[in-house]
């Protein structure tokens, strides 16, 4: 049980940290050209990898884990093509997954 | 805080924030299911009130079930948070106030509302991105509370399909928001490339923080308007 707590303790500073780190150290002013110029990437490089690494990684990571989450996710994507919401979109990732699921 | 609250940006941030306030509950719910019987009933609620960091609390908990000690659960946790570092790093320049003040706008980030407040051009919405996030933080408790408590009610999270949700939450956010033609849908699609890639090879959270080496392609933009 002591793992779990000192685990905890840790964990929660160094995430405060963390989140604290890049607004203390560079906030407040505007950065050079080309540093903008890749910061503007971020927001989809680390999305994208989001999704494949939510979709396809096994539930402790290190692993390729390929299930009905492709699925759901890949019926999400045609909904936002065909113009749905987000809302929908989430709804209908968790409904073909739970579906397949209980299926296969 | 009242100045913050009558700003039109954190009413809008809040009111984005609450159907994913929901989908967050239905996480929380699967993370004190899966907690509980690792960590007992108390230790799940303390980790989500004081990390409110969904991925670390589900891979440092993976760990601890698999086995692992105190070092291996933190290293887990810490290599997932790490993308909390460029995720700042981007937030940065549209900060306003002294390093305490940022440091604590800073703790508002959770990838949602940080995507959400996005403006393009590099710009962030500080004001929107508070408001997005908050809706989440009393959600997330409560859900891991109720997944703790209600564990042998709800069997295993997996079997609702909720570990879909978060995937495609991200990719409405990156099709609606993000993926503009040219260099960012690029920089997607090679930080897919590297997250697939290293999925095998690298610890969890690796992927990751890996993949926003993709934003460099940023690089190229100078010199193509030079050309």
């Amino acid at each position: 049980m002591t793992e779990v707590w000192v685990t905890i303790a840790v964990l929660t500073v160094t995430t405060a940290l963390t989140r604290a780190s890049g607004p203390a150290l560079l906030g407040g002013r505007d950065l050079p050209r080309q540093a903008t110029n890749v910061i503007v990437l971020l927001a989809p490089a680390l999305l994208a990898a989001l999704v494949v690494v939510q979709t396809l990684s096994a539930p402790a990571g290190s692993e390729l884990d390929v299930d009905e989450r492709v699925l759901g996710v890949g019926a999400a994507g045609l909904v936002l093509w065909r113009g749905g919401s987000a809302l929908t979109c989430v709804g209908v990732a968790a409904a073909v997954t739970a579906v397949t699921r209980a299926l296969l | 805080m009242s100045r913050l609250r009558s700003q039109p940006a954190f009413k809008e941030g809040v009111r984005l924030g609450v159907p994913y306030a929901v989908a967050a509950v239905l996480l929380a719910i699967s993370f004190g299911v899966l907690a509980e019987p690792v960590m007992g009933p108390i230790a799940p609620i303390v980790m989500s009130a004081a990390l409110f960091a969904g991925s670390a609390q589900f891979a440092a908990t993976a760990v601890l079930a698999a086995g692992g000690d105190a070092a291996a659960a933190i290293a887990a946790g810490v290599l997932l948070n790490a993308r909390y570092f460029p995720m700042g790093v981007a937030l940065a320049p549209s900060l306003e106030g002294g390093v305490l003040r940022r440091s604590l706008v800073g703790q508002a980030m959770i990838d949602f509302s940080w995507a959400a407040a996005s403006r393009g051009g590099g710009r962030y919405d500080p004001a929107f991105m508070i408001g997005a996030t908050l809706p989440s933080y009393p959600c997330w408790v409560a859900g891991t509370a109720i997944g703790v408590l209600a564990g042998d009610l709800i069997g295993n999270p997996a079997d609702l399909g909720l570990d879909a949700m978060f995937p495609a939450f991200f990719l409405a956010l990156l099709v609606e928001g993000e993926l503009r033609p040219g260099l960012p849908a690029v920089a997607a699609g090679l930080g897919a490339l590297i997250a697939l890639a290293l999925i095998p090879l690298t610890p969890a959270g690796v992927p990751i923080i890996a993949a926003s080496a993709a934003a460099l392609v940023g690089l190229a933009a100078n010199r193509r308007v030079a050309a």
